[in-house]
């Protein structure tokens, strides 16, 4: 089966994000595939590069990361809610003259129109902290 | 692009009230977005969701955009098939008199028929 993830929580804050992750990790684990992550509303705080875990937790962000890159899947933060989060990508961060960009890879900035993209072309569309 | 030309029923379920928290505007910015996409597209309000719709609405006050005035868009948007949980309307004291915009009330088991029969939920 063909799912889309949408996150709307951000890690720590609350059980969604990890409850996300490890869907994910059990979906692809029983053969499924994720066509697309998408990170909306509080959720985007999933993909900065600049979050650091102590030394004692688990590091969900870089988790996520992981997970995306090592199974090649398609992930989105959306850049209306990542921007005015201070979110940024290289790109931003030269048009607005920020001193830092935080994006974290494999993510790309892009709008909802990624979301709707992706639930079309899968059989499930999950929300995560809703 | 993994599109595909076949539009599909895309079920949007708001349950947040329009001011406190910014789930109810993002919500309305993925019903915009899904129905650009030509995209057959429900909206349900419940739970304190209802609230958005009231008449008497001043964001202003409190400095934020009137989210009732917003909804506004929803007919440019050919978005026609708007809900609202009859329940969750008559909890918080509202009658069909005080929505905004144009909306059928009805109850829970259309509401369960209208989820079944989606492609997909989103909820927020």
């Amino acid at each position: 089966m063909k799912f889309t993830i949408v996150l709307h929580a951000a890690p720590y804050t609350s059980q969604a994000s990890l409850s996300a992750l490890r869907f994910a990790q059990a979906a692809l684990a029983a053969g499924h595939e994720i066509v697309r992550v998408f990170f909306y509303y509080d959720g985007v705080h999933n993909s900065n590069e600049f979050s650091v875990a102590p030394q004692d937790e688990f590091d969900l962000v870089k988790a996520w990361s992981s997970l995306l890159q090592t199974h090649g899947i398609d992930a989105v933060t959306c850049v209306s809610s990542a921007m005015k989060r201070g979110i940024v990508d290289e790109r931003e961060a030269r048009r607005h003259e920020l001193r830092g960009h935080n994006l974290q890879a494999p993510s790309v900035l892009s709008g909802l129109g990624q979301l709707v993209d992706a639930s079309m072309a899968s059989d499930r569309t999950i929300s995560f902290g809703a | 692009m993994t599109s595909t030309p076949v539009p599909r029923q895309l079920t949007f379920i708001s349950r947040h009230s329009p001011y406190g928290s910014a789930r109810a505007r993002a919500m309305l910015d993925m019903v915009l977005a899904a129905a650009v996409f030509d995209q057959k597209v429900t909206l349900i309000f419940m739970d304190d969701g209802v609230l958005q719709l009231h008449k008497h609405q001043a964001g202003a006050v409190i400095g934020a955009k009137d989210l009732g005035a917003a909804l506004g868009v929803l007919p440019l948007y050919d978005i026609q098939q708007v809900y609202v949980d009859a329940q969750s309307l008559q909890a918080r004291g509202m009658r069909h008199d005080d929505l905004a915009i144009a909306a059928e009330v009805c109850d829970s088991a259309r509401i369960t028929r209208l989820i079944q029969e989606a492609d997909a939920v989103f909820t927020l």
